[in-house]
């Protein structure tokens, strides 16, 4: 089985350390794993958004013209990208920054969960990219919510170690999310 | 070490010139490279290794040809315009026959063109690059693992034949981050270098290290010295990688990133019950005309997929069988042109109706 998803947000709502993190955990589970980064001239604020694959296999393209799961933390990447997912797929949504409703995805699943929210309800607001990751692996099913939380070990600096337990709990909550809320 | 790693390209590279034995590293830094120069001025002093950043590209590819002329294994990386730099210094090196590896992670030109993905320096690896005549050798891995795995056969290549290698790759397989197992280096049988100079003790034979040949017949005789051994290294040393081509009728043919993008459009035109292979040259010098051949009395549809306007097509061309017919898809580097996998489809599937 392979699995792709893309994930874009603008920069500092942690979109490269979401896919690292994603890459831990299905390396956790055994997989091949491929995260390729979109590469430029980055910046905060700036568009930042990588793509992460992996399989049992052969990992094969790194590159994904239509997703099959899509990771969509601004509006400005929700209309740029949102199209792109393919037919049958997802669309997970921060619903906090991004306007979007069912009908502007036909065939796809939107999945809508307000992510900075819930981020700030836990105390820090730069954790929306774990609510994210939770959200996916709860929906997508192609990743145990036990590999993220294990992931964080090694997707973290070992300076960071002490805020594992922080971003668990938002692993957690945006999986809970997920599931609950489904527009 | 055989516990799964999660790593760059570009760093998989200076953990394999590590593990290779390479304790001498001389750069200069430019995008999309420049990981490679970070991960060995912070892992090469603490192994008693040399680390200098020069004062040009220039200055790095002779720092290169004065440590290799000792016969330590030494490495120098760069990207298009520092690449160009280089080769004087590259055609001195081949010209003295000395061994050595250059990393090549490509970018857009010509000029200072831009930083994405390419592969339009093709000719320039493998035609030599600077004057005189020469090649190099040439290795284009597809994956973080080959980025690791190539650059250790480059040492050992490079070593062996006494030419200089190039391991050419471009900002894809350089930044992207794959999963690796960080294997030690294989037990290869290597030449003794009692060619180095390294001082000379009481009694032993006098080295040169020179690609100065005024006599008489000395300098057809070194052409024609390397042109077998360029001979030796076709038939001994050419890889590629065959995907389903036992029973295909369109063959894909393409080369690192480009390749990794065309094995999964190969998987949904097989799912669409097409009969489409690849071939991915591993070598780009020597170039594996023996696989075209082979496959070519077959199969006699080829499309060959570059990030240029067509250049290593031109190779595919002479190795074909004569009745073979080859078809070209390129997309020229520059931001926005990396293909898909679903736009490489529709151009198998173009390329697959009229078969």
């Amino acid at each position: 089985m392979r699995h792709d998803v893309f994930i874009a947000g603008y920069g500092g709502q942690g979109v490269l350390l979401a896919g690292n993190l994603l890459s831990y955990a299905a390396i956790h589970e055994n997989k091949n794993v491929s995260f390729f980064p979109a590469y430029g001239v980055e910046k905060r604020g700036g568009a930042a958004m990588c793509t992460v694959v992996f399989a049992d296999g052969d990992t094969g393209s790194p590159v994904v013209g239509s997703p099959s799961v899509a990771i969509v933390l601004n509006q400005l990447s929700f209309d740029k990208y949102a199209a792109k997912v393919k037919p049958g797929g997802i669309c997970i949504v921060n619903s906090t920054l991004v306007e979007a409703d069912g009908s502007q995805l036909p065939g796809v699943e939107l999945v809508a969960v307000p992510m900075n929210e819930i981020a700030l309800e836990l105390g820090d607001m730069r954790m929306v990219n774990m609510v994210a990751c939770g959200a996916y692996a709860a929906k997508s099913g192609s990743l145990a919510l036990e590999s993220l939380e294990d992931a964080l070990k090694k997707a973290l600096p070992e300076r960071n170690h002490r805020l594992i337990p922080a971003n668990i709990k938002a692993i957690r909550a945006g999986a809970a999310a997920a599931m609950q809320r489904n527009t | 070490m055989s516990e799964k790693l999660f790593v760059k390209g570009n760093e998989a590279v200076a953990m394999a010139a590590i593990e290779a034995g390479c304790r001498y590293y001389f750069g200069y830094p430019i995008t999309p490279q420049s990981d490679i120069p970070e991960y060995l001025s912070r892992e090469l002093p603490p192994l008693g290794g040399e680390f200098i950043q020069a004062e040009s590209e220039i200055g790095a590819i002779n720092m290169l040809l004065g440590a290799s002329a000792t016969g330590v294994r030494a490495m120098t990386s760069s990207s298009g315009p520092g690449i160009s730099l280089k080769q004087e210094g590259i055609s001195y090196m081949a010209g003295s026959e000395l061994p050595g590896v250059i990393v090549d992670i490509m970018r857009a030109g010509p000029g200072l063109g831009g930083i994405d993905a390419s592969q339009a320096d093709y000719f320039q690896a493998t035609r030599g690059g600077g004057h005189g005549g020469y090649r190099i050798i040439v290795l284009a891995p597809a994956s973080v693992q080959e980025m690791y795995d190539l650059t250790m056969l480059a040492f050992d290549l490079s070593d062996i034949y006494r030419i200089p290698a190039m391991v050419l790759a471009d900002s894809v397989i350089g930044q992207m981050k794959e999963s690796l197992t960080a294997h030690p280096r294989p037990q290869t049988v290597l030449p003794a270098k009692d060619w180095a100079v390294r001082g000379r003790e009481a009694g032993e034979p006098q080295n040169v290290v020179k690609s100065l040949y005024l006599g008489d017949g000395e300098m057809e005789a070194f052409h024609w010295k390397m042109h077998a051994r360029y001979q030796e290294l076709a038939e001994k040393e050419s890889r590629w990688e065959e995907v389903q081509t036992e029973d295909a009728t369109l063959v894909v043919t393409a080369f690192g990133s480009t390749a990794r993008i065309a094995k999964t459009a190969i998987s949904m035109a097989r799912e669409a019950g097409m009969k489409v292979g690849l071939l991915r040259p591993i070598t780009l010098f020597p170039f594996p005309k023996q696989a075209y051949e082979a496959i070519s009395g077959n199969c006699k549809n080829f499309l060959t997929i570059e990030l240029s306007t067509g250049q290593m097509v031109e190779d595919v061309r002479l190795s074909v069988a004569r009745d073979a017919e080859v078809s070209f898809y390129g997309r020229p580097p520059g931001a926005g042109s990396l293909p898909t996998p679903e736009e490489l489809f529709e151009q198998i599937k173009k390329r697959y109706l009229n078969s």
